[in-house]
């Protein structure tokens, strides 16, 4: 007989401690920042130095990633829920509808979106005369949290039909009316059901937010690149991008183990 | 076959609306725009092939004996899975890229990689590091009496690997795997960074020459949800093609 296929399998117990990638990425920065210090001509500040110059800059920039990441879940699953529900609606042109709107969302690539938003939403709009600016990054956010949405109704959708049928029909015959049936029974389910993925989803857009740095907003990546460049030394390159990658790597392991840890806890015997 | 009078129709649409899809009538961008199309299909055809050979061979050396092998694995697919792709591209282009080149002619320093090769490797060991995680997902559903009557028909551990388990894997795993071949064709755009010449690259540059942003971006969105949604079509039908029969996981 052939085993069930599962994705989230606790680590094995030789790979487990969050210390040893910790301190794997360390001794690859320590490796990287001792071979660009060998290469410093006299003179100049070192590597570890130079690095920690930046720092306070570099967590501004990174700052803003989590505020866009932030910001942009709060919207993708503020617009993904209602159109996950669509997706179930006995309407049939509602249905189809945000069907195809989570498709095209969903099969869109996440930096054609940004562009997308970034050029062609207003840079100031005017309510009731006063012009309000709207600055890049708030563009930037929108457009991440439309694949967001897109993937948050697809969670919905497939979380609502995970719930096993015999719960509509044991509340249909308690008398709860369909909107009852959702709103009482079927959806509170789905939420324990979909806490892991939302928090997977979460992981992506984070690690999507740098994508801002390519439309011109001036978060870590921006801001690594403007340093590097004034900076203007090569032995720099290495350490400089592996800081900003371990800052990342930081920030979002620790989700995907908490993830794996909800997924095992959640997972039926 | 004469396609002319289309062109005239999308040139006479520029004159009467002011719709300017110059792709289509002016030849250089036409050409130009199908040039980055192509690129695009051919770095995302290779990197999908890559990206599956990474999971197969990765999924393989995890079942290895020595400890330090599978623990550099394992740092791999964490620290891939766990950063951003396009800081992942930039520090492969930029700071790899500038140790792995040679002082040219002149004080130039010339790249020995292409960015081209760049966006291949990158993408290709990001989406690898999720493969490798799958196929061991699927592995692991293979039941151990299988591999054991492999065993004991004379099979080697490669030899059980190839024949037997990976195909049953495979299978196994196919719709978690589609999901992430999917994605790395979505991610295939970030390559625009590093200034591979693919679609988007080419509509940037379309854009600007021409003075034609919401054209170019509707015709670039419009362009990518269709081919994304090609390999979604192919993907799922050979996903239930090859559904092992009865299996529920």
């Amino acid at each position: 007989m052939l085993l069930p296929f599962r994705l989230a399998r606790p680590a094995e117990p030789v790979f487990s401690p969050t210390a040893r990638w910790g301190l794997m990425l360390i001794v690859l920065f320590a490796l990287s920042v001792g071979a660009a210090e060998a290469q410093t001509s006299a003179g100049q500040p070192g590597i570890l130095a130079t690095i920690w110059k930046w720092t306070p800059l570099l967590a501004q920039g990174f700052a803003l990633n989590i505020a866009i990441s932030f910001l942009a879940m709060a919207i993708g699953t503020a617009a993904g829920v209602p159109l996950g529900i669509c997706q179930i609606s006995l309407l049939p042109p509602l249905r189809g509808g945000s069907w195809f709107v989570t498709q095209f969302f969903r099969n869109s690539p996440w930096l054609v979106l940004l562009f997308y938003c970034m050029l062609l939403l207003p840079f100031e709009v005017n309510i009731a005369g006063h012009i309000v600016p709207i600055p890049g990054w708030i563009k930037s956010t929108v457009g991440l949290s439309l694949p967001v949405m897109a993937n948050m109704s697809e969670l919905v959708r497939g979380a609502i039909r995970s719930i096993p049928a015999g719960q509509w029909e044991a509340a249909d015959a308690l008398a709860f009316s369909r909107r009852q049936i959702l709103w009482m029974i079927i959806l509170p389910q789905c939420v324990k059901r979909m806490t892991p993925p939302w928090m997977n989803l979460y992981a992506i857009l984070t690690v999507a937010t740098p994508l801002c740095s390519v439309v011109g907003v001036s978060e870590a990546m921006t801001l690594t690149r403007d340093a590097l460049a004034s900076e203007a030394r090569n032995e720099l390159l290495v350490p400089m991008y592996l800081y900003l990658l371990a800052a990342f790597f930081v920030y979002c392991y620790p989700i995907a183990r908490a993830t794996q840890a909800l997924e095992k806890k959640f997972a039926v015997k | 076959m004469d396609f002319s009078p289309l062109w005239d129709w999308f040139r006479w649409l520029n004159g009467a609306t002011g719709i300017k899809l110059t792709i289509f009538y002016d030849s250089f961008d036409r050409w130009r725009f199908f040039y980055g199309f192509l690129t695009s299909v051919r770095l995302q055809a290779t990197c999908l092939a890559l990206s599956v050979v990474v999971g197969v061979v990765g999924a393989w050396l995890q079942g290895a004996r020595s400890r330090i092998l599978r623990g550099a694995l394992q740092g791999y697919i964490q620290f891939f899975r766990n950063t951003p792709p396009l800081v992942q591209l930039y520090f492969f282009y930029f700071a790899l890229g500038y140790v792995l080149s040679v002082e040219g002619d002149g004080g130039l320093r010339q790249t020995l990689v292409s960015s081209f090769a760049w966006a291949v490797i990158c993408l290709s060991l990001y989406a690898g590091a999720f493969n490798i995680e799958i196929f061991r997902a699927g592995i692991e559903a293979v039941p151990k009496e299988t591999v054991e009557a492999a065993e004991a028909l004379g099979y080697s551990r490669l030899g059980a690997y190839v024949y037997i388990v990976l195909p049953l894997a495979f299978r196994i795993s196919l719709p978690a795997l589609n999901n992430n071949l999917v994605n790395l064709v979505k991610t295939t755009t970030i390559s625009y960074a590093i200034a591979v010449p693919e679609m988007l690259y080419v509509a940037n540059q379309i854009w600007s020459d021409e003075v034609n942003v919401p054209e170019m971006m509707n015709v670039l969105l419009i362009a990518y949800v269709s081919l994304v949604g090609v390999v979604v079509l192919v993907m799922n039908k050979w996903e239930r093609a090859l559904r092992v029969p009865g299996y529920v996981s």
